[in-house]
């Protein structure tokens, strides 16, 4: 046997082994999906989501999840820049900080943000505050689901900010100073127009992590069916309930969203890919 | 007309220090070194793009070492062109009169003429993606001239040019040289283009600039 024909066979056993420890969690993940959609019918997935309860978690789900993408932005898109485009003492820490919500566990960020609004400031507590100038409830509340939502979603939102801008060259802000432009219209002319892409796919994966989100909800808003529940606290309930046909059901609207989710952000990549006006210089 | 006096600017590990050179009102003066001699960084800072450490930096007799880039009056047109993405061929040409808020007949009318001189006024709907390197450092140049600086600054404007191009491009910037009789620095490595359109030829070397014999 020829040399090349040793080596392709070792390449071939070498992208064999790789394809196959691979395929293992891809099947996984593909199983898990058929498993759900195996276990029920049309017919049982109908009459689960028609139920008023289902329903409320529905819509109290597209309307949490849509404030927090649009909070997430809004807080998102400076804070990605200024980590992109500035260098401040302190920088790298908040940074660190940045990632707390990604790494803490979701139970422990509802805990403390259950802490943190009893916690007493000029003599009443931060939710005593919050009702008595704003009439506005939040522990155990729907605002409670929109911020534990946030706390966590706006931390990717955040990154995705970043890299973003990252990818931007700051070389057309910087041209566009020279053109006359201040720091801030070079950024509301040039850099955010270009960054409209990164800012669609922060606010889709805020949505999108915000819908998943349970355990700071749990923890922070309660389970109350029909007024703090959402889809995922209505997979929890329909289990605890014993009814497992409606948690399935609830499981694979999810899981439908998120393919939603996953197909968008890919549809929005494959268009931000960069041309040569983006690429860095490299001269000095 | 550009004075640099006792320029000197840092950053990171590298530096330039005492810088000087003119170059005179209306000229079209090459700078010239090698990759990495800080050629770039000069040109940002008499942009205003780079914090200088001492020296100063004035523009048709008038210092500007201290204000912002906007306020300096150039036109400058970087390595890479940097153009904006998102926007038109026509809307980079009314880019800087927009902002001057020039009044709307004024700003078409410069498009036209502007468009006229580049050749580029079949582009005026594309975006850069849909453009041609030349078609490209064309926009850029347009970009730069659009609000009549009295300066306009080079970086290695051809360097990526094939050489029809390239040689479509002299005569265009001694078109716009003769139309405009902008103060121009262009920075390259290329000898040829500073055969090809240099008044003046200077070197930047260790730190230093000199002019050298054409």
């Amino acid at each position: 046997m020829s040399i090349s024909a040793n080596t392709r066979r070792s390449d071939r056993v070498f992208l064999a082994g790789l394809s196959l420890i691979g395929a293992i969690y891809i099947v996984l993940i593909l199983a898990m999906i058929a498993a759900d959609v195996s276990f029920t019918t049309p017919a049982v997935l109908g009459s689960a989501l028609r139920t008023p309860e289902i329903r409320h978690a529905i819509r109290l789900s597209l309307i949490t999840c849509t404030l927090t993408a649009i909070l997430s932005v809004w807080v998102a898109v400076p804070l990605g820049y200024l980590l992109s485009r500035t260098r401040f003492p302190g920088r790298r820490w908040v940074d660190a900080v940045l990632d707390i919500p990604i790494v803490l566990p979701p139970l422990v960020v509802g805990l403390s943000l259950l802490i943190l609004f009893q916690m007493r400031l000029g003599g009443k507590s931060i939710e005593r505050h919050f009702q008595d100038t704003l009439h506005l409830p939040v522990t155990y509340a729907v605002p409670s689901v929109v911020l534990a939502q946030f706390a966590v979603a706006c931390a990717f939102a955040v990154r995705t900010m970043r890299v973003t801008f990252d990818q931007i060259n700051p070389r057309g802000e910087q041209v566009a100073l020279t053109l006359g432009c201040t720091r801030r219209s070079a950024f509301w002319r040039v850099t955010l127009p270009e960054a409209r892409r990164g800012i669609l796919t922060a606010g889709t994966l805020a949505w999108a992590r915000s819908l998943g989100e349970f355990g700071p909800i749990l923890i922070f808003s309660g389970a109350t069916r029909m007024k703090t529940e959402v889809l995922s606290t209505s997979v929890f309930l329909e289990l605890s309930a014993g009814h497992i046909e409606a948690a399935v059901a609830v499981s694979l609207l999810m899981v439908a969203a998120a393919i939603l989710v996953l197909l968008l952000i890919r549809l929005m990549d494959n268009g931000s890919l960069p041309d040569d006006s983006t690429g860095k210089a490299k001269d000095r | 007309m550009i004075e640099v006096s006792g320029l000197s600017i840092s950053a990171g590990a590298f530096s330039l220090t005492h810088v000087s050179f003119i170059v005179p009102p209306g000229q079209y003066t090459v700078l010239m070194g090698r990759t990495g001699c800080g050629k770039t960084t000069l040109l940002e800072a008499i942009c205003g793009l780079r914090a200088v450490k001492a020296g100063r930096i004035k523009l048709g007799g008038r210092e500007v070492t201290h204000l912002s880039p906007g306020q300096r009056g150039i036109g400058y047109v970087p390595q890479d062109k940097a153009l904006f993405s998102t926007m038109t061929v026509r809307e980079h040409l009314s880019f800087a009169l927009e902002i001057r808020r020039a009044p709307a007949t004024e700003i078409a009318a410069r498009v036209c003429e502007i468009s006229d001189l580049l050749g580029i006024g079949h582009l005026l709907v594309r975006r850069p993606a849909g453009l041609s390197g030349g078609e490209a450092q064309r926009v850029a140049l347009g970009r730069a001239l659009s609000f009549h600086p009295g300066v306009l600054l080079l970086d290695e404007p051809l360097s990526a040019l094939d050489d029809q191009t390239r040689e479509e491009m002299y005569a265009l910037l001694k078109n716009i040289r003769q139309r405009t009789g902008v103060t121009t620095l262009h920075v390259t490595h290329h000898h040829g283009e500073a055969g090809r359109l240099a008044d003046r030829v200077l070197v930047l070397e260790k730190g230093c600039v000199a002019p050298i014999p054409m």
